[in-house]
């Protein structure tokens, strides 16, 4: 019987030194599949490498020699010493094997749980193994199975709430404050990675208008026309918290640039509407006193990183539950690779031609009104068709032929016949 | 009728359960739960007021039992009212709770049989009726609503998010939701005084006699008129709207029972 096997080294068992000598491009990916694929052992293949990990999973006659191939390969393509690597590697069988991938597209085996990138990734190598025609039955079912599992654990579980970025985490704040941010404005003070992918956020959210200052009014402009803002003087700044709705700031200043007294001052002039401060900046730009007036909110880098610990700590929380659903997802994948073995569906198929004649008879003996000796002959007749029509399948499906893989006609069989209903 | 009434507290009971089991659980199917019995028990509730109403050719607000009654009826109504147009899917649990509270109290008090007086049909007397009682229902929800609104205000300034903070809407949504909640009492209330004076007019010849309940009723209106004004003119919104809410619906409480029960005048009867 063919086995479902996985080999493959992530973030866990790896260091990235290793982990970036092994990843595979999409182009060697193709070329290894290819060679995988050519070893008599393995039936099937599909490979997936993202930076945290490289994963072979093969459906393979002869494990050992599949384990055995695999590993070789790997260790050619990327030149590589089998030695240097060796130790990171893991293999799992059947049962494992399969709640492994599962657990890895559903992202609760990633480093960040819950990230929702990993199941495109997986998709997209699946997709280039069915390019190269070396997924077969079995993978391919496996692989289906993954991407409901995954889909399933997304939708029920709140796996994927909750904000784990500093970027998003203040995106979620100014939701929870402003509801919704169409039309609000936004001042960005200084630049830096977080501050800038945080303005992008919101003009994804569709925020009326952004401006931008900086001390050197240069690079503001500049930033500005990234975003499609305007850039204002840093002198302008207290004047525009009058019309602004979230200020990021993220600046080199080593000393406060606003302080509560100003926007004290401010408040009555915007009538008291809302004012959302996120300080990414260390040294802190925002005066953290601020927080303490009426309708004005400040959060800085460690409040966002505290955010982000309570929501990891939700995640978590929610990847138990994923694990009850892969639980069942492997039971009943299980259910349907175990019918793939040769003799319960020889019975299965036999059970339901029997069923059917033996209906159709009966009917026919009703409608006729016919004697016991009558019926006996008529059912030795049904048996004997039976066995004359089972014969040839039998013989197909037990005969070890066909590279010592029948599991695609044994899945032809109970689809043709709806064996599995 | 016994039974009815028996009905409507048991679907609003149940309707304050599902709605209060959303608020914990976060499952839209315990928010649809609560949806159905509260739509349910308030067909039932107008149905005993469409029959008091029926019976006796007056608004059933003559004594305690018919008066808390009509009160779980707005509270009921004009949830559903707001509930369309701002969706503040967690304020069900208190709307449903205080429905509740108001019809099975008013299953606890026996209705005392009250002489059916002609000055009671005048269509004045209706529409009076009708808008204080809808508008007290407003005032309720804003209450409601404010104590929401600090719950979340205080989650997000503590940085410590946690129960409420996932539960609850936007501050913003909550701010503008109480607003409308006071806007839409304050007219109704104002409405409720002016045909109050007309009726007086009608059937005592005078518009204002100082009686406690229209003094406090004059209070009540001057504070939310304050708290309106105060809004439009320098921007009272955010936590001081929702505290003042809250003081407001305790002046309201006072107007509608204490008056009654601490003090003398010509509305004391239709609540004791």
């Amino acid at each position: 019987m063919v086995e479902i096997i996985l080999l493959g080294l992530n973030h866990k068992t790896a260091p990235v030194e290793i982990r970036e000598c092994l990843a595979i491009s999409k182009e060697e990916a193709a070329a290894m599949l290819d060679a995988i694929k050519k070893s008599a052992s393995v039936n099937e293949v599909v490979l997936f490498s993202t930076c945290n990990r490289v994963e072979i999973l093969m459906a393979a006659g002869d494990k050992a020699e599949a384990v055995e191939t695999a590993k070789r390969h790997l260790s050619e393509f990327k030149n590589v010493p089998l030695s240097q690597f060796q130790d990171s590697i893991y293999i799992h069988e059947g049962d494992e094997a399969v709640r492994h991938i599962f657990r890895v597209a559903s992202s609760l085996d990633s480093m960040m749980v819950g990230e929702p990138q990993i199941l495109g990734q997986i998709k997209e190598a699946y997709f280039n193994a069915t390019k190269r025609k070396t997924s077969g039955v079995i993978l391919n079912r496996l692989l289906h199975r993954t991407f409901f599992t995954a889909k399933r654990i997304r939708t029920e579980t709140g796996i994927g709430d909750n904000a784990v970025s500093v970027s998003y985490a203040a995106i979620e704040l100014a939701k929870k404050i402003f509801g919704q941010l169409e039309g609000k404005k936004v001042l960005l003070i200084g630049a830096g990675e977080m501050a800038e992918l945080a303005v992008e956020h919101l003009l994804k959210n569709r925020v009326k208008e952004i401006f931008v200052a900086n001390r050197t009014f240069k690079n503001g402009v500049e930033l500005a026309r990234k975003f499609g803002g305007s850039a204002i003087k840093f002198e302008e700044v207290p004047g525009f918290i009058l019309q602004v709705d979230i200020i990021i700031s993220s600046t080199g200043s080593p000393d406060i640039i606003l302080t509560k007294d100003q926007v004290k001052r401010i408040m009555p002039g915007r009538r008291n509407r809302p004012l959302f401060f996120i300080d990414i900046a260390v040294p802190r730009d925002i005066d953290p006193a601020i927080n303490k007036l009426n309708n004005a909110y400040v959060y800085d880098i460690d409040d966002l990183k505290g955010v982000i610990d309570e929501n990891l700590e939700d995640r978590n929380k929610e990847a138990i539950k994923g694990e009850r659903i892969i639980d069942e997802a492997v039971i009943s994948f299980k259910q349907w690779y175990d019918s793939l073995d040769v003799v319960p569906t020889i019975v299965a198929l036999r059970n339901k031609i029997d069923s059917i004649a033996t209906a159709e008879i009966e009917r026919t003996m009703h409608a006729l009104n016919i004697t016991e000796s009558e019926r006996e002959a008529l059912y030795r007749m049904k048996n004997a068709l039976i066995n004359k029509i089972m014969h040839n399948p039998t013989h197909l499906l037990k005969r070890d032929g066909c590279h010592g893989n029948n599991s695609v006609y044994i899945d032809v069989t109970r689809k043709l016949f709806n064996l599995d209903e | 009728m016994d039974n009815l009434i028996t009905v409507t507290s048991f679907l609003y009971v149940l309707s304050s359960v599902g709605y209060i089991s959303y608020f914990f659980f976060q499952k839209e199917y315990l928010h649809r739960i609560g949806q159905v019995f509260l739509a349910t028990g308030f067909l039932c509730n107008s149905i005993m007021i469409g029959y008091y109403y029926a019976k006796t050719g007056q608004i059933p607000v003559r004594n305690l039992h018919e008066t808390l009654l009509v009160t779980g009826w707005a509270v009921a109504g004009v949830f559903f009212a707001f509930q369309y147009k701002f969706k503040v899917k967690v304020l069900g649990g208190y709307a449903a709770l205080l429905a509740a509270a108001c019809v099975v109290a008013s299953f606890l008090v026996p209705g005392k049989i009250v002489e059916t007086q002609t000055i009671f049909n005048s269509i004045w007397l209706i529409v009076h009726v009708v808008s204080i009682f809808v508008g007290h229902a407003a005032f309720a929800l804003a209450c409601g609503v404010g104590l929401l609104y600090i719950a979340q205000e205080n989650a997000i300034k503590g940085k410590k998010h946690g129960f409420f903070y996932k539960r609850l809407p936007s501050l913003d949504l909550l701010d503008s939701t109480g607003y409308a909640c006071i806007a839409t009492g304050f007219t109704l209330l104002t409405i409720g005084l002016i045909t109050g004076f007309i009726y007086a007019k009608s059937v005592w010849g005078r518009f204002w006699s100082w009686d406690p309940k229209e003094v406090w009723s004059g209070i009540t209106w001057l504070l939310y008129a304050a708290i309106l004004h105060g809004r439009l003119t320098v921007g009272w919104r955010g936590k001081k709207a929702a505290v003042m809410a809250i003081i407001g619906f305790a002046v309201v409480l006072f107007t509608f029972f204490g008056v009654n029960f601490l003090l003398k005048g010509h509305h004391g009867i239709f609540t004791r």
